[in-house]
């Protein structure tokens, strides 16, 4: 008399309709824990088992839905909210070019948490040891037979009944199987063995990648992309006779918009004949206070006193509310944008003209909140 | 489990009279519709002729990919109700039939014939060597030629194994097809291109051949599937078939509709992000006016409808849905031909009138007609085939 704890019953088909009787027998006599195990899966065995249809589709559909949607809010945190950046002209919610990214996700989501679900619930981990492992039946119906095991655990289960069923169903090898002799426990994935090899395949699968990205492109031929016979922004060339790749516009030509500054060194003619084309509405005040505060007020100060922030690395400048900046014309002040003054540069690269009658308009306001007429208190 | 006895005994049952009669009835109705149709209008009398063409064509050639397909890979599932599909597949025969009307209206339809608009025009004069008159007629008369001669090969093999049940024949039909299979892709691609895409000529995408062949094998799946149903619940396969046959179909239609829902996203995609004026024109003009609403209810009938229809595994093995489904798919890829063609007809909305129901009429009638002459003379199953007892005991 062996104290082994009894696992189940197995026994021994050789071929695939024999199995499918045998399983249709086995549930018809009401037994529930009982397995099929054959080499490949065989047609008709759900039916032949009466198993209800798997319940692991729902993790597949609630995971999928889940990526799906987690892709979508991520995508539009980034490219709408947090950091809105005009690409190739779309709108900020592009949503065709979210549709590939969300598909994806969904994809891969979906089959992770399949394998995952499978293994956790399924598969009870970190369960890794099973009874059947390592038998004698395990091997002959992983190769070419076909085997079927009623466990002790099924309530209708004595070891009087399973054998007689199974010998009713011309079983071969009608052999118990018992669970093994050493603790579960020690039978976890968490053995040395298998940690080792886990790591083993981190350190491959990194290093690989590694190598790929770092080292590989860098190599013939997988940097052809990278490096291509033209000139790019900022190269030096050996065509052109002064060394430099980037080309200035061909003389006489302006970009497209752009009218170049006509009074340059005219600075009475520019205050003279130069209007205003803006009116102060709140839209251009806006738009003259952005400016302003970026490219104006470093030296001139943000009320427009004088008061550099730039720590005395270049000299202060006037203060705007100098008799003399009040009473000059806005063509004057446009004119200091445009061409610039004493150690002031040109900013016409960077404001527009529209920018730059803005600015005045704004320098305006900043002049008249220091200087108020009476009629403005009204 | 009930299994299909080997000795199983076919004998063939006659399809109702009543199917003959209803095919004559509405090819009837729908010829003659047709033919006051093209005194009337036969501009858009011959754009709704090349609706019908690419429809009877996507049944046609789709039921014999099926078929090849079959025998390629050596699917057992299908095998008992293939003779459906060659059924279906004789809708090859009349094409050149359904075409001659079509070809003789070349003008009507087709920009590139007026050489006047060719001249002058850089792009479509590069394109000449290609879209002339005479070489469209070879392309067109060898697409047809293709395809009638391989369906005449496949079912004489077929139908000769019905008597010999000489096991050779299914080796010879693989054999076949693994030739047709090419010959499929090439010439179902440039007839697309020819028929639909030279409509624009100015317009190219790579992508619509495969565009049209998943709409192909859906059409084709859909109407199968339908046929069988409708046999199977009045019994003229003499066995039933159960849902894991339902099951294998509807998951081979469900499989191309995400098929054509990828496709036809990828062409959208790529023409968006691209945003090149010499694409986008294609799909602005499906855009225009009340077209807009076709385009946005492509998406529903071809892709969120069928796909919500035949998501769960429940509603693929019940055949009441799966023929509901199968129709609705008919019924999308009619759509989906109206879709890429009419706006060439009316650029500032839908053009939706008799006209365009004459045509659908006349060609569901040359189906039914065509599928019961078929039936009459030959059996509704392969019964010589090696596969067959196999297949009727197919289980997932």
């Amino acid at each position: 008399m062996n104290d082994k704890i009894l696992y189940g019953y197995t026994g021994i088909f050789d071929t695939p309709d024999e199995i499918i009787n045998a399983a249709e027998k086995v549930s018809d006599a009401g037994y529930k824990k009982y397995d099929i195990n054959t080499p490949y899966p065989v047609h008709g065995m759900d039916g032949a088992m009466k198993l209800p249809p798997s319940k692991l589709g729902y993790a597949a559909l609630v995971f999928g839905l889940t990526g799906t949607f987690a892709a979508l809010a991520i995508m539009y945190f980034m490219s709408v909210l947090d950091y809105p950046i005009v690409i190739g002209g779309k709108p900020f919610f592009a949503f065709p070019a979210f549709v590939p990214i969300m598909f994806e996700v969904t994809v891969l989501s979906a089959s992770i948490a399949t394998v995952v679900t499978m293994i956790a619930f399924f598969f009870k981990f970190p369960n890794i040891s099973h009874p059947l492992h390592g038998t004698n039946y395990m091997k002959k119906v992983s190769s070419d037979k076909y085997g079927v095991c009623l466990q002790s655990e099924d309530e209708k289960f004595t070891e009087d009944g399973a054998k007689e069923l199974l010998a009713s169903l011309n079983a071969k090898d009608i052999t118990p199987i018992y669970f093994p002799d050493e603790v579960h426990e020690k039978q976890t994935v968490f053995e040395p063995k298998f940690i080792s090899l886990l790591l083993f395949v981190a350190i491959i699968t990194s290093g690989g990648t590694y190598f790929a990205l770092n080292k590989l492109m860098f190599m013939l031929p997988f940097n052809w992309m990278m490096y291509q016979e033209k000139t790019v922004p900022q190269e030096s060339s050996t065509i052109f006779a002064d060394g430099f790749g980037m080309r200035p516009p061909v003389e006489g030509t302006i970009s497209r918009g752009n009218m170049p500054y006509q009074f340059k060194d005219q600075p009475e003619l520019a205050a003279m004949l130069l209007k205003n084309p803006l009116v102060p509405d709140e839209q251009t005040l806006a738009t003259g206070k952005e400016k302003y505060d970026i490219y104006c007020s470093p030296c001139h100060g943000y009320f427009g006193e004088g008061d550099s922030r730039l720590r005395g690395q270049y000299p202060n400048p006037p203060s705007l509310h100098s008799e003399k900046s009040r009473t000059s014309s806005d063509g004057s002040i446009y004119h200091v944008i445009s061409a610039g003054q004493n150690i002031m540069p040109s900013y016409s690269t960077q404001l527009t003209r529209q920018e730059r009658w803005a600015t005045v308009l704004y320098v305006r306001a900043l002049q008249r909140s220091f200087n108020a007429k009476e009629s403005d208190l009204e | 489990m009930s299994a299909v006895e080997s000795n199983f005994e076919y004998v063939k049952k006659d399809l109702p009279a009543s199917w003959n009669k209803l095919g004559l009835l509405l090819t009837g109705i729908g010829l003659l519709l047709v033919v006051v149709a093209f005194f009337v209008d036969h501009t858009r009398a011959a754009f709704n002729n090349l609706i019908m063409l690419m429809f009877l064509s996507s049944i046609g050639v789709g039921a014999l990919f099926i078929i090849a397909l079959e025998y390629l890979a050596g699917a057992v599932w299908s095998t008992p109700y293939r003779r459906i599909m060659e059924f279906l597949a004789a809708t090859l025969l009349i094409l050149p039939l359904v075409a001659l009307p079509v070809y003789m209206n070349l003008h009507d339809l087709f920009h590139w014939t007026h050489e006047e608009a060719v001249q002058g025009d850089y792009i479509l004069e590069a394109k000449t060597p290609y879209l002339n008159i005479p070489f469209f007629t070879i392309r067109v008369a060898a697409f047809f030629a293709v395809w009638i001669i391989f369906f005449f090969l496949l079912i004489r093999n077929s139908k000769k194994q019905d008597e010999s049940k000489d096991q050779s024949l299914t080796t010879k039909n693989i054999r076949l097809s693994a030739i047709f299979m090419p010959f499929f892709a090439i010439t179902l691609t440039f007839a697309s291109i020819d028929w639909m895409m030279s409509l624009e000529p100015h317009w190219f995408s790579t992508i619509f051949g495969v565009y049209y062949f998943s709409g192909t094998v859906l059409a084709a799946l859909a109407a199968g599937t339908y046929a069988i149903i409708v046999l199977n619940e009045k019994g003229y396969f003499q066995f039933k078939l159960v849902k894991d046959h339902f099951y294998s179909l509807g998951a081979l239609m469900f499989a191309f509709i995400n098929f054509w829902a990828y496709i036809a996203f990828s062409q959208f995609m790529l023409i968006w992000y691209a945003n090149l004026p010499e694409e986008t024109f294609w799909y602005l003009n499906k855009w225009e006016g009340s077209w807009m609403f076709v385009s946005i209810g492509l998406i529903f009938v071809h892709f969120v409808i069928p796909y919500f229809g035949l998501l769960s595994q429940p509603s693929k093995m019940n055949p009441k849905n799966l023929k509901f489904m199968s129709l609705w798919i008919l019924f999308a890829h009619f759509y989906d031909l109206y879709w890429l063609i009419m706006p060439t007809y009316s650029a500032d909305g839908i053009a939706f009138g008799w006209m365009e129901l004459a045509f659908p009429i006349a060609g569901l009638g040359l189906l039914i007609l065509i599928f019961s002459m078929r039936a009459k003379n030959q059996n509704l199953l392969p019964i010589g085939d090696p596969k067959l007892k196999r297949g009727l005991n197919f289980r997932l």
